[in-house]
C-alpha cells in the first residue's frame, strides 16, 4: 500500500506547508498560533505515514511515541501562547484607553 | 483598489512567499515519495520489537515512552509543568462562566464519571495495547474542560495548594523512581526486567494524574480562584443573580 502511504504523508507535507505560509503572511496572533498548529499536525502526519512498515509488519513504534510526546508538548505550548496573547491584548487595550 | 503603496507592496510579498512555499512543498513531496521508493532501511523498530519481552509492557509504544526514552518523557512532563506555572505567571484567572442549566448540567453529571472510567480504562490497557497516560490524562482533562464550561470556575480540581502538589506528581515519582533505582544498583530510570511492569504502572498513574491536571489547570487559564469562588450549596439556594447581557432565566444547577 505505498498509495495510501505516500497521499498520508503527502497531505502531512500540504498541512506543513500550508501552515507556514499561514504563519508568515498573517498578522494577527491568534491567526499564527493557529497556523504554528497546523504546521505541527503535518508534521505529525508525516512521522505517521513514516511509521507503517508494510501490511505484514506491525508499525514502527518510535515515531509514534514521538508523536504521541509532541502533542502533549504543543498542546501545552499552544496553551502558554494563547494566555500570552490574551495578556498582550488587556496590555495593549489598557494603553488605547489612557 | 488601494493606493497605499505598502499595501501592494505586503501583497506581492505574500504572493512570492506563496510561490517559495510551493516550490517547498513540492521539494519536500518529491523527496518523501524518492525516499518512499528507496525502501526500507534498518530502523529502530526491530531493535524495539526484539527487547519488547523484557520492558514489563507488551504494547511498543508504551515501552518506547516508558522504557526506551523514559528520560523523554520525563523531560516532556517536565515542560508541561513548565507550561502551566508560565500561565500561572501571568495572574490570576478568568471568573468563568454562569452556572450551567439543567439539560447542560444533566449532561456533565453523565459525561463526567464515563471521562474518570474511561480514563482509567485506557490507563491500564496501555499496559498491551494503544492507550497509556498520555490518552488517559487528555480524557481526563477534557473532563476538567467540560466541568469549567458547566460553571466551576476551578475545573473541578482542588485549591490551590493541592493543585501544585498534583501538577508535580509526575516528575516527582518519576524522578524518585530514577533515583531509587540507582541507589539499588540500576542507573537512572534502567528497570530490572521483573519490577519494570510496576515502575511503569506506578509512573503512568503519577503521569495520568499530572497531565490531567496541567491540561484542565492550562484551560482555567491562569492561578487558580480561590475557594470563595467555587459554587457551595448556599450559593445555590440563593436567589441567583440574572446576568446583565442574558435573556434567559436563570436555571439552579441541578
Amino acid at each position: 500500500m505505498l498509495t495510501a502511504q505516500f497521499l498520508y504523508g503527502g497531505a502531512g507535507l500540504a498541512l506543513f506547508v500550508l501552515g507556514l505560509w499561514s504563519f508568515l503572511v498573517h498578522e494577527p496572533l491568534l491567526r499564527k498560533i493557529i497556523a504554528l498548529n497546523i504546521t505541527g499536525a503535518g508534521v505529525f502526519h508525516v512521522l505517521i505515514a513514516i511509521a507503517y512498515r508494510g501490511d505484514a509488519a506491525p508499525p514502527d513504534p518510535v515515531p509514534h511515541a514521538l508523536v504521541l510526546t509532541g502533542i502533549v508538548v504543543a498542546v501545552s505550548a499552544t496553551a502558554l501562547a494563547l494566555m500570552l496573547g490574551a495578556r498582550l491584548q488587556d496590555a495593549e487595550d489598557e494603553d488605547r484607553s489612557r | 483598489m488601494s493606493a497605499d503603496p505598502g499595501a501592494a507592496r505586503r501583497r506581492d510579498l505574500s504572493l512570492l512567499l506563496a510561490v517559495l512555499l510551493a516550490l517547498l512543498g513540492v521539494a519536500l513531496t518529491i523527496i518523501y515519495f524518492m525516499a518512499l521508493q528507496a525502501g526500507a532501511a534498518p530502523r529502530l523498530a526491530d531493535l524495539a520489537y526484539a527487547r519488547l519481552p523484557g520492558t514489563g509492557v507488551q504494547n511498543p509504544v508504551t515501552a518506547v515512552l516508558l522504557n526506551y526514552r523514559a528520560y523523554d518523557t520525563l523531560m516532556e512532563l517536565a515542560v508541561l509543568l513548565a507550561a502551566l506555572l508560565g500561565i500561572w505567571s501571568l495572574g490570576p484567572a478568568a471568573p468563568g462562566f454562569q452556572r450551567s442549566g439543567a439539560v447542560l448540567a444533566g449532561m456533565v453529571s453523565w459525561i463526567v464519571p464515563l471521562l474518570i472510567v474511561t480514563g482509567g480504562y485506557l490507563l491500564w490497557v496501555g499496559g498491551y495495547a494503544p492507550g497509556g497516560a498520555f490518552q488517559a490524562g487528555a480524557l481526563l482533562g477534557a473532563a476538567g474542560v467540560i466541568v469549567r464550561l458547566a460553571g466551576d470556575p476551578r475545573a473541578g480540581l482542588p485549591a490551590e495548594a493541592a493543585q501544585r502538589w498534583l501538577l508535580v506528581l509526575g516528575v516527582l515519582v518519576f524522578t524518585l523512581v530514577g533515583l531509587g533505582l540507582m541507589v539499588f544498583g540500576a542507573g537512572f530510570l534502567t528497570y530490572p526486567p521483573k519490577l519494570a511492569k510496576w515502575l511503569i504502572l506506578a509512573i503512568e498513574m503519577a503521569a495520568t494524574v499530572a497531565i490531567a491536571v496541567a491540561l484542565a489547570a492550562a484551560y482555567v487559564g491562569g492561578r487558580p480562584p480561590g475557594p470563595e469562588a467555587r459554587p457551595t450549596a448556599a450559593d445555590e439556594d440563593a436567589e441567583p443573580q440574572p446576568p446583565a447581557s442574558s435573556p434567559r432565566p436563570p436555571v439552579p444547577g441541578r
